[in-house]
This record gives structure tokens, sequence and C-alpha cells, in this order.
């Protein structure tokens, strides 16, 4: 019949697929494509879902969701300004914190620690790293949360307590509680991400440094740290992300307190720890709805804030000494 | 050596096939809802399982919202709920008309931190005055009337509540509005609600351990909570005007001071119930029961369940702290069966 014409052109295919194969590198470049595209479809997908099930609430409430104080079930009146103020202001302080702290720790680690026990540190910091965040949330809960209510925050409003940030009966939890315990759970990431990226700045430029009759303090600070400036800051920005996230941790220590209060001492609220707390018993259709449209607007603050890193680290690369 | 390795592996594999079809020979019916009689139903299905070996039952205890709504969308065959279900909520499920079982009773008491007053009273209007923040000290004139002889401090009331939604706390609030107008029209029922004052736990254990650890505050957790974790909890003042002591018993008399008055569906709150020694926080959990089946053999099971759980599943509550139901209710109950079809 007519096998052997019709036989002879998939050889030939055959052997350019195989040809393919040896080279790989065109499968390499589809399948890793393709890797590439799902977290893309899946970023897609994500805020398409958080889009249409947020619909009623977008309708009914507009943009004034985000500028309302008033989170009522029993009325169906929903805002979210206190979840931002909770959630950014946090994070703040659990960055004002982790960072001097994280950074600080990843120097020493890097540049000036013994070998050995710089190695036995940062395993303990990537195992600190690795707790989850309930665990985390009920030692704060047992032994932080005390802590401050019978030492920290008396002696903050002792000191303080002339600041409007430092008032108001210590409960124990609230903001500032919040942000400590993001802070614990914050560093870990930024001295292990700092730690690499100082690791790798190149002998020759300590060297230089060194030769050109800097101490070892400024040559580590003049040089060493600006050269891995992009990875510190992008710790930094992954510690954020995190903060922003945390629910568990949060949710059991901030107090859960629907106001917005200057004072730290206060409890609040955050965004994710209000979806974790009413999400399951939720019903009606506009309370799941403002719900959902809350996690739009945390999906939302992290693009903006990721964005505004993403500015800084360029205004900084172009302003800052090129890298060589 | 290598043949007997063949043969056993041979041998496993027939062996987990047949557990295999057996297993899914078994009728599987999925229900999904509250947390708070989650501990029982396992225990009744595990049980009901062990006597008729071919019915088995999941449950998933993904709160009572959760139930509610899957059953509105019919994906489980059976929810189950802290609170009836509204007529709005009712009125979205198009498939079946949905029949409420109550299963077992549940209480809630006050407890709180204040050192040296062990058994505190409290009426219900010092109770919603506390929780509207209108009575902000305990050394307050009301409390002072309901608790003659203890010396209650001049100190400030740290309130405690849920911070996450709740049958607890809907059976709370409902319980507030229901003894103060204020509460009432400020406030409302709900799972979670916008709280005058406080702080908000996760949880009992939320609720429980910021109480412990805050002098001076004051929460609410189920008494099944209170009861395993050994915690002090206060009187409440009941509708007859009484101090009565959560207990079974007095959770038990509170369904059965309502059962004179019980609506044919059964979707009825016994909060303030009357009754010499009702306890006043006290609430029905339910079983949310589809009235139509397809599925013949399933419609069988669960008729047969809410048989055993009316006669011998009762006997498993108080062993759990849970409160029975009255011998009143569960007759009632026994005719709603028959409208399963």
């Amino acid at each position: 019949m007519g096998t052997a014409v019709v036989t002879a052109p998939p050889q030939s295919r055959a052997r350019n697929l195989g040809k393919l194969f040896r080279d790989g590198d065109q499968i390499t470049h589809f399948v890793t494509f393709l890797f590439a595209a799902s977290v893309f479809l899946v970023t897609v997908f994500l805020v398409y879902e958080l889009w249409i099930h947020s619909g009623p609430s977008r309708a009914k409430f507009g943009f004034g969701f985000l500028t309302s104080r008033t989170w009522d079930p029993v009325a169906d009146q929903f805002g979210a300004l206190p979840f931002i103020y909770g959630t950014v202001l946090t994070s703040f302080l659990a960055l004002l914190i982790s960072v001097p702290l994280g950074v600080g720790a990843a120097i020493f680690l890097a540049e000036l620690a013994p070998p050995r026990f710089s190695n036995i540190c940062t395993f303990l910091v990537e195992l600190l790293a690795a707790v989850p965040s309930v665990i985390l949330g009920l030692l704060a809960i047992f032994t932080l949360v005390p802590i401050m209510r019978q030492s920290i925050e008396p002696f903050l409003k002792h000191t303080l307590g002339y600041l409007p940030l430092f008032q108001g009966p210590a409960y124990g939890v609230g903001y500032l509680t919040a942000g400590i315990i993001l802070a614990i759970m914050t560093f870990p990431f930024i001295i292990s991400i700092s730690r690499e990226a100082l690791l790798v700045v190149p002998r020759e430029q300590r060297e230089a440094a060194l030769a050109l009759g800097a101490t070892k303090w400024e040559s580590t600070w003049q040089v060493v740290v600006p050269y891995a400036r992009l990875g510190i800051i992008g710790s930094v920005f992954l510690a954020l992300a995190r903060a922003l996230g945390e629910t568990m941790a949060v949710t059991m220590v901030i107090g859960n307190n629907t106001g917005i209060h200057t004072s730290l001492l206060s409890p609040g609220y955050t965004i994710a720890a209000i979806i974790a707390n009413d999400f399951s018993e939720a019903s009606g259709d506009m309370y799941l709805s403002s719900l959902v449209e809350l996690g739009l607007v945390l999906f939302a603050l992290t693009m903006v804030l990721n964005a505004a890193a993403q500015l800084l680290i360029i205004a900084t690369t172009g302003k800052g000494s090129k890298q060589p | 050596m290598k043949t007997s390795l063949i043969w056993n592996t041979t041998l496993w594999i027939a062996v987990f096939t047949a557990a295999g079809t057996m297993a899914a020979s078994a009728e599987t019916i999925n229900a999904a809802g509250a947390t708070f009689p989650a501990p029982i139903y396992q225990k009744w299905f595990e049980e009901f399982h062990k006597a008729h070996p071919d019915i088995q039952i999941n449950y998933q205890a993904i709160g009572s919202g959760g139930g509610i709504r899957q059953l509105t969308e019919a994906t489980v065959d059976f929810g189950a709920s802290d609170m009836p279900m509204t007529n709005d909520e009712l009125s979205k499920v198009s498939k079946y008309k949905v029949l409420h079982f109550p299963t077992v009773l549940g209480g809630i008491v006050p407890t709180y931190n204040v050192p040296g007053a062990a058994s505190l009273k409290f009426s219900d209007a010092t109770l919603s005055g506390i929780y509207l923040g209108s009575i902000k000290k305990w050394n307050d004139a009301a409390l002072k009337k309901d608790n003659p002889g203890v010396n209650l401090p001049n100190e400030d009331i740290t309130v405690v509540h849920r911070s996450d939604g709740s049958g607890t706390s809907f059976v709370f609030t409902d319980y507030l509005a229901k003894v103060s107008p204020e509460w009432k029209s400020k406030v409302g029922v709900n799972t979670s609600v916008n709280w005058p004052v406080g702080l908000g736990g996760k949880g009992n254990e939320g609720v429980a351990g910021l109480v412990k650890q805050t002098p001076f505050s004051i929460g609410y957790v189920e008494l099944i909570y209170a009861v395993q974790n050994k915690m002090e909890y206060g009187l409440l003042k009941n509708a007859a005007g009484n101090f009565v002591k959560a207990d079974f018993n007095t959770v038990s008399d509170a369904a059965a001071g309502a059962a004179k008055d019980m609506p044919a569906d059964f979707r009825v709150s016994i909060t303030n119930a009357p009754g010499k020694n009702a306890y006043p926080l006290s609430s029905f959990t339910w079983l949310l029961i589809p009235d139509k089946f397809t599925d013949q053999t399933k419609k069988k099971s669960i008729v047969d369940f809410l048989q055993w759980m009316l006669t011998t599943g009762q006997a498993d509550a108080q062993a759990l702290s849970y409160a029975p139901l009255p011998k009143s209710i569960v007759a009632q109950e026994q005719k709603q069966i028959a409208l399963i079809k």
C-alpha cells in the first residue's frame, strides 16, 4: 500500500524532534516558559476571583469601603479603614524593629563572627524562620503578653506617656505586641538573606578598601554593605510581605478591636486577622463579599508597597555607587 | 526469595483491593457545620457506624455559617448549626425544605478575673451594662447590689468577647438583646457584631486566656469549655428572678421551659427561658436535614440515625459535657422525622 509514502515524513519529523531533544534549548525554553506562565496565570486568576466575589460589596459601598470605619455585620455596614490602618501600622512597627536588628546581625555573622559561630547561628536563625506562626502566637499569648502588660507597657507609659502613642490602659495585647511578634517572625528572613548577600561580595572589594587604609568597620560599612544593598533591600521587602499577610499570630495578640487608635498600646485589627476570624461563620452575601473585598484590598496593598519597593531600588541603584 | 516477594506483594494488593471494595460498598453520607457540637457528633457517627457498618457519616466542623452555605448549595447531605436558619436563609434553599432537629444543649457562662471574688452573680441588667460599656468599674452600684457582702475592687472592667464569628457569640448577643432594649437597638444579634467595648479573643481558648491573664476582666465561654478546664464561672439571674449556676440540669431545664411554646419547626431561641431553675444563657444546637431525598437508601440511613440519636445517642451527651434533650422535646422531634420523604 502507500506505507512507504506515509512513513517517510514522520521519520524526518522524528529526526527533527530528536535533534530538538538533543539540543534541549527549545524544550527547556518551552517548559520553563510554561512554569513561569503558571505563576502569572495563578495571580490573574486570584485577582479575577476576588474581583468577581467582591462584586456586591463593591457595588454597594464603592470607594467608601476604603474610608469607612464601621464594621457591623448586624446592620450589613462594612468598611476597611481600621483594618488597613492596623495592617500598615503593625507591619511598619515590625520592620522598625526587625530591619536594624536583622541587618546588624547579618553584618556581624557575615563579616565579623568566626565562621564556625556564624554557621551555627545561621542554622538557628533558619530554624526560627521555620517555626509555624500559630506556635509563635501561642508563645506570645503566654509569655510576651504578660511581659508587655506588666513591665514594658507600664514603663513606656511612665517614660513616654506624654506622647499620644503611649497612652491608655495596658492590656498587653495591641498594635505594639503584634508589631513585636511580627518582628520576631520577619527578622530571620532579613538575617538569612542579607547574610547571603554580604557573603557574595567579592573579596577584592574588601581588600581594595583595606589597601586604601580603611579600617575593618569602614570597609564593611562603606564598601561591603553598599555593594550588597540590593540583597538587603530584597530581604526587607520579603519581610514586609510576610508581615502584611501574617494571620494567626497577629490575631492572637492584637486584641481584635475594630476601632482606630493612635496609641500603640491599644487593641486593633488587621486585614488578615478579620478574614480569619469572620470567614467561617459569615452568613449573608454582603458580609461574605465584604470579606472577599478585604482580601482584594490586602492584595492591592501588597502590590502598591512592592511597587514602591521596586521604585526605591531603582532610585537608589541609579544614584548610588555603580556596581563594577 | 524473589518469587515469594512477588507473591507477598500480590497478596497485599489483593487484600487492599478487597478492603477498598468493602469500604466503597458502605453508604457514605456527608455532613458539615457547627464546631461546638463536633466532639459529640464525631462520637455519635462513629458509634452509629459500629452498630450499622454499612453506613458511614463524615462530618466536617467548618462552622455553622459554612454548614448552612453548603446545605443551601446541596453539596452536603445534611448540615449542622448553632443557630436556627433565618427565613431569608431558608428561602434561598430551592431543592428541598430544611428541617431543624435539636440534638443537644449547651450553655454559655460568664468567666472573670477578680482576685478574691468567687462565684459572682450577674443580673441581666449588669451583664448587658458591662458589655455596652455603661458599667465601667467592678464596684459599680449595680454589681454591688447583685453581690451583697462581696468586696468588689475599684478597678476598671476589661471586657473580653469572641473575635471570631461563632454560635457562642450568637447565643450571647441573643440573650443580651432579649434582656436589654438598648443592646437590641444599638448592637443586635449575630455570630459577630460591632462590639461597643472590649478586646477580642479567638475561640474559647482565646477568651479564656485573655481573661485568665488580665486582672479585672470578664469574658464568656461555652459551659463545656469551662467544665473541662475547671474554670470558675458566675451565676446569672434568670427570667424567674433566681440566680442560677450553669450545669447540665439547669441548661436542660431551660429547654423544658421552652418546650411548652415550641414552634413546629424547632427554630427557637431558649435564652432567658421561663422556669424556676432554667439557666438563661442556654441554647440548642441543630442538625439541618433536607425533607426530600432522591436516594431512598440514604434517606433511610439518615432517618435511622435520627432515631438512634434521639434515644441511644442522648446517653452519650453528659459524658462529653453536653446537656441532653428533655423527654418532651425528644417526643416532638420523633414526630418530625415522619416529614422526611
